[in-house]
């Protein structure tokens, strides 16, 4: 382990003939998106090793909700993974929801996965549009932004926030849907089917940007399943872990859709199974808008709850991979420990093995389509 | 001379497709009203908020200076932050009966993180959202705020 101080005397001491070189990308790089810190030591231009130093964004989040009820903990991991706030709450609402032994009425279960699902295409439209900023291409980020914004706009309208929502309860939802929500929602599908070739001529089928993409950064499936990589960057490398398919919660098991794999594992794989799962996520939404059931958005629970004593656990589908929660319960109103799984940390643990030996240069494209959010990775 | 070829054909097959790229950046060039960026703060005056849109908690008071809080804590105790403090005072009623009342809802802005939990919790439904999003402000203290008015009381028939 470095201190800080090494770090800097071995980053001004790296000699260029031909000695090793450290260098420091981060914290405060904009190509780390986020207050990561990596230890890059280099031949030349080649990467020799790479040592992510954590904790900038450590706000000891399952320490927190130690002390919180099982109402009130349910808001700070909207503040883990901020880019799937939704899919967060909906994971942690899903484990009191077991331990409670509450049965979620239809309609709240629908809210929920059209919720999750818009959440995950706002995600990788975001990630899309920064993704080609780290390449050098600015102007996909506009066009990126315009999509989202839509879909913030459908949230705002609905839960009240646009970022850290806090919508899913244990029980249900908080409100009801706005009147305006199908409207809306429809108007936004029509739009992004139209508008997402765009993307297919500004990025996706631009040789320049394949070139870079491509070969790079592969991550084997046997690594992938090492590492306990999850989500889009496993399913890149071939690995079938879509929790939506192998553990379906709430309604996905009735739901038509993919699993998106692809089997190169580099770069460019990760890119199209997150170009590819907006497709899927839209079709799931079109399944849905039109048959909301009816009735309440919210089951009858307790103004205080508390859950037997015992262990839970729960887990969901973020837009990054998998999300677990896990809660060991004391039988008082608030958790004996938290922890959650989250699926950032895993993917960067092998941001080292898949970067060594590649250029310098190539990093950007193998770390932007890991999709690292960092206070999910440290949090 | 393959490799001259195919390296020939990648810049072509390069520069054909940054042109695709930029025929799609050109387009929305000619066309200004396909672009949505609003200008923010010239557009204050149009800017629609939607009604759920949560900014600050307020206490609503009607024209009579009276609100529904019967300074219950329910909010004090749901909220995540310590963000509310109630201080409640005893009012004696008509018949001689001692009653608990609220003297003053402190609520500190600094510390909201507007999850919303303080209004589902509130039984009167007291409290609300407001849409206010601009809150910066020079001085710290500025940002811990009374809710309830001076010389405000609770509303007739709220238990
Ligand atoms: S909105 Fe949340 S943080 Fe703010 S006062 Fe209410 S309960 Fe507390
Ligand atoms: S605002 Fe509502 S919950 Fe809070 S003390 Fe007043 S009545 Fe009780």
């Amino acid at each position: 382990m470095y201190s800080e101080t090494q770090i800097l005397k071995e980053a001004s001491a790296g000699d260029i003939d031909g000695g090793e070189l450290v260098i420091n990308v981060g914290p405060q790089h904009p190509a780390t998106h986020g207050v990561l810190h990596l230890v890059i030591t280099l031949q030349g231009e080649t990467i020799k090793k790479i040592e992510p130093h954590l904790g900038y964004i450590h706000r000891s989040i399952e320490k927190m909700c130690e002390s919180l009820s099982y109402r009130q903990f349910i808001y700070v991991t909207s503040r883990m993974d901020y880019l799937s706030a939704h899919i967060n709450n909906h994971a942690c609402a899903l484990c009191v929801e077991k331990g409670l032994q509450v049965e979620v009425p239809p309609r709240a279960k629908v809210i929920r996965v059209l919720m999750d699902e818009l959440t995950r295409i706002a995600s990788h439209e975001l990630w899309l549009g920064a993704m080609a900023m780290d390449l050098g291409a600015f102007t996909p980020f506009f066009y990126a932004f315009r999509e989202r914004e839509a879909i913030n706009e459908i949230m705002e309208e609905t839960c009240g926030a646009r970022l850290t929502m806090n919508y899913m309860v244990p029980g249900g939802v908080m409100f009801d849907l706005h009147p305006n929500f199908q409207k809306k929602v429809k108007a936004f599908i029509t739009q992004f089917k139209k508008k997402v070739v765009e993307f297919d001529d500004l990025v996706t089928n631009n040789i320049i940007f394949q070139n870079r993409m491509k070969g790079i950064g592969v991550l084997s499936k046997e690594d992938a399943i090492s590492y306990g990589c999850t989500g889009p960057v496993a399913r890149a490398s071939g690995v079938h872990c879509d929790i939506r398919k192998i553990y379906p919660y709430e309604i996905y098991d009735q739901l038509e859709f993919d699993e998106i794999t692809e089997s190169a594992g580099d770069s460019f794989a990760r890119y199209m199974v997150r170009v590819r799962e907006m497709h899927q996520s839209a079709k799931i939404i079109e399944q849905l808008i039109d048959n909301i059931p009816e009735g309440d958005y919210q089951a009858k629970t307790k103004a205080v709850l508390k859950l037997p004593k015992g262990e839970f656990y729960s887990r969901v589908e973020t837009a990054r991979g998998e999300l677990g929660v896990y809660i060991v319960s004391e039988g008082g109103t608030t958790p004996y420990r938290i922890k959650f799984r989250s699926p950032g940390f895993s993917n960067l643990s092998a941001l080292d093995h898949i970067a060594r030996g590649g250029k310098i240069g190539d990093l950007m494209a193998t770390m932007g389509t890991l999709d690292l959010v960092i206070p999910d990775i440290d949090r | 001379m393959a490799f001259i070829k195919q390296y020939i054909s990648e810049v072509f097959g390069a520069v054909r497709s940054l042109w695709k790229g930029m025929r799609t950046t050109g387009r929305y060039f000619v066309r200004p009203k396909e672009i949505i960026t609003q200008q923010y703060p010239d557009n204050r005056d149009t800017l629609v908020l939607p009604e759920r849109f949560r900014g600050e908690v307020v206490m609503p008071h009607d024209e009579n200076n009276e609100h529904a809080c019967t300074g219950c804590t329910a909010c004090e105790l749901a909220c995540p932050n310590g963000t509310i403090k109630i201080i409640t005072k005893f009012d004696i009623t008509p018949e001689g009966k001692k009653k608990k009342a609220l003297d003053t809802f402190i609520y500190h802005l600094e510390l909201c993180t507007m999850c919303n939990l303080c209004i589902e919790a509130c039984p009167t439904d007291a409290i609300k959202m407001a849409k206010n999003f601009e809150h910066s402000v020079y001085d710290r203290s500025k940002l811990t705020k009374r809710l309830n008015k001076p010389g405000s009381k609770i509303r007739e028939g709220i238990e």
